[in-house]
């Protein structure tokens, strides 16, 4: 719903430029899911915001507002790339450790303002935005100094290719963690419906103090959540380094963390609706592209969309509801 | 060693300004029980837009009028949103944020095109203030700044004065802590939420606009980088009372006053783990605060949406 309403808005948009919106977004929609090379492009970008979108969603759930996503999908990168450059290992085991110790960083970067926020009350929503910065300028020392490439461009040497996730369909970006991200929805599904975790999980999140007289640890689930939260979006990272560019760089999230509070929330929270969520996020920005070349829409509408989403999200079935004759108070 | 205190408090004065501003601004929708998180994404489009006025009529005045519309005009929105609506205040804040990101790229990318630093307008410059700049040591801290330096500094009083020691100020703090009572003592409790809401986030427009016009005298994207949260972080650690609120910002101004000299020294320091410092700064404050503290002063009815029938 939020969707087509904003999709209607920025064609509107588009007309008052002289653009036929029609034209525009079938070229999106071609630039997206056309041909099986756009379609994997499409998958390879929705599979980190759907894990990123995960993060933010279990940690919702939870009343936790993790705005960290960001900052875990950096920590993510560094402890990937780490891994990636540093240790030498068979063929399978090094990316499993790869894999591994990138979710282990992204977990403690989460949990360290889970517990606080948990125990403390410390402002989880400032405390994850510092986070991000600190992650985000963290990064860009590192590929500017001790891991700076050879060469002397501001990257990090490539990874071994044992450290590089394979990829799925030859000659494309459609790498293995596209099926990372499928699995963790999966997962956390399951996690959230069929196990006590879970349902402690939304307890927490429906009222503390019922959960406390229930005898649920609060703090301790809190904490969980966020390091669950803070392992997907580490996962993202690492997906970022060593399914796509196979080395670090700054600026190796286009806002994949951000974007993932937009895709959790447009997914309802739920893992499943997350995952679609995600895929249409990843559309939007692949077939964006494509909308350029073909209408000559600039690509930072795709901005104003994501913005326009997330309002009518957050306003747009209440305003509905208002205006379809249910109001009853001034 | 006194010119360096000296040059180094005024930066202070100057860099805390655009925080100060936009804590004026939320100390006061707060004060009314609205939480605008949305303040980092106001500031920005403030920014643009105040920049682009100058750009296009080259009068200063006009990019305050334009940063002051444009902010109003999202404080509309969030009023919307939380007032009327009664949407979670969390949410719709990050929403405001997202969408001011997304406008202020889209239209900047629109209208300057791809070239950041381009393009640099005037601004605001520094007014001596006669016989008071002249004075020793508080001369130039104090009264060699820009005309919005002023005028935050003389907002600081003026809204605590008015928060505190008015009846205007009873009233927006009683639809803060209780809105139920201030309704039926016939407040109401929807037009005073919407005023301070809007004001607020028109002073965070205004905050934007200083960072365009009187800092950078260019549009960069992302020119507020997290200043907006940090005015939040402001707010929370002066207890909603502008004139604690003027300590913390100027604390904030001291550690980027010192990060740019520190900068400037060359002490051989990654320019990375500098601009690290306020946000570390910010980050461990707001922990060792938090615990320290322990309980939190906010209002009762903060953030949460008034009814007047219970459905």
């Amino acid at each position: 719903m939020a969707v087509v309403f904003s999709l209607t808005v920025v064609g509107f948009v588009m007309v008052a430029d002289g653009i036929n919106p029609i034209v525009a977004y079938a070229s999106l929609l071609n630039g997206a899911f056309g041909g099986a090379y756009n379609f994997a492009e499409t998958l390879a970008k929705a599979a980190p915001l759907t894990l990123t979108g995960l993060a933010v969603a279990i940690a919702f759930k939870c009343k936790v507002w993790n705005i960290g996503a960001e900052g875990q999908l950096y920590v993510g990168a560094i402890a990937a790339t780490w891994a990636g450059l540093t240790l030498t290992l068979p063929e399978p085991v090094h990316i499993l450790v790869v894999i591994f110790l990138s979710f282990l960083f992204g977990a403690a970067y989460g949990l360290i303002p889970g517990f606080l926020k948990a125990k403390f009350r410390v402002n989880e929503i400032l405390l994850t935005l510092m986070m991000n910065y600190l992650a985000i300028y963290f990064v860009s020392y590192l590929v500017e100094n001790p891991w700076r490439d050879p060469s002397g461009i501001t990257y990090s040497p490539v990874l071994s290719v044992s450290a590089w996730l394979p990829v799925l369909v030859p000659r494309t970006r459609l790498h293995m963690g596209v099926l990372i991200a499928v699995l963790s929805a999966i997962a956390l599904h399951l996690i959230l419906h069929r196990t006590t975790f879970g349902y402690k999980t939304r307890a927490v999140g429906e009222s503390p103090e019922a959960a406390r007289y229930g005898g649920i640890n609060v703090i301790m689930t809190a904490t969980i959540v966020m390091a669950i939260s803070g392992g997907l979006a580490g996962l993202a990272g690492m997906g970022e380094v060593s399914g796509i560019q196979h080395r670090l760089m700054g600026g190796i999230s286009p806002w994949y963390g951000y974007l993932g509070v937009i895709v959790a929330l447009l997914g309802k929270l739920e893992p499943i609706g997350v995952l679609f969520a995600g895929i249409f996020l990843g559309a939007l920005l692949v077939g964006a592209d494509a909308m350029q070349r073909a209408a000559g829409v600039p690509v930072t509408v795709v901005y104003i969309l994501e913005g326009l989403i997330m309002l009518f999200l957050v306003g747009g079935e209440r305003a509905l509801s208002r205006y379809m004759g249910l109001r009853r108070e001034r | 060693m006194t010119d360096f205190v000296v040059a180094l408090l005024a930066a202070t004065i100057e860099l805390s300004t655009p925080i100060l501003l936009a804590a004026i601004g939320e100390i006061i929708a707060e004060r009314a029980g609205v939480v605008n998180l949305g303040i980092e994404g106001i500031m920005l489009l403030g920014a643009f837009c105040g920049f682009w006025a100058v750009y296009v009529t080259e009068q200063s005045g006009s990019g305050l009028l334009a940063a002051l519309f444009v902010g109003a005009l999202m404080g509309l929105l969030m009023s919307y949103l939380s007032i009327n609506l009664r949407a979670d205040q969390l949410v719709s804040g990050l929403a405001i944020w997202i969408l001011g990101i997304g406008l202020s790229t889209y239209l900047s990318r629109k209208v300057l095109g791809i070239v950041p630093g381009g393009v640099m307008v005037k601004g605001f410059q520094p007014i001596y203030i006669p016989v008071l700049s002249d004075v020793p040591f508080l001369g130039p801290v104090l009264f060699r700044q820009n005309v919005l330096v002023y005028l935050t500094l003389a907002l600081v009083p003026l809204t605590w004065f008015v928060l505190f020691h008015t009846t205007v100020g009873l009233k927006i703090r009683s639809v803060g802590e209780a809105p139920r009572v201030a309704d039926t003592l016939g407040i109401n409790v929807f037009r005073i939420r919407y005023v301070c809401t809007i004001l607020g986030a028109t002073l965070a427009g205004l905050a934007g606009s200083y960072l365009t016009l009187a800092r950078m005298f260019t549009w960069i994207e992302e020119v507020t980088a997290g200043r907006g949260w940090l005015a939040i972080v402001v707010v929370l650690f002066g207890r909603r009372d502008p004139l604690k609120a003027l300590i913390g910002a100027w604390a904030f101004g001291v550690v980027y006053a010192l990060q740019y000299y520190i900068q400037a020294m060359g002490l051989g320091i990654p320019y990375q783990v500098l601009l690290m410092l306020p946000y570390l700064v910010t980050a461990m404050s707001l922990i060792i605060i938090t615990i320290v503290l322990r309980k939190e002063e906010a209002p009762a009815a903060l953030g949460v949406p008034y009814a007047r029938e219970e459905q």
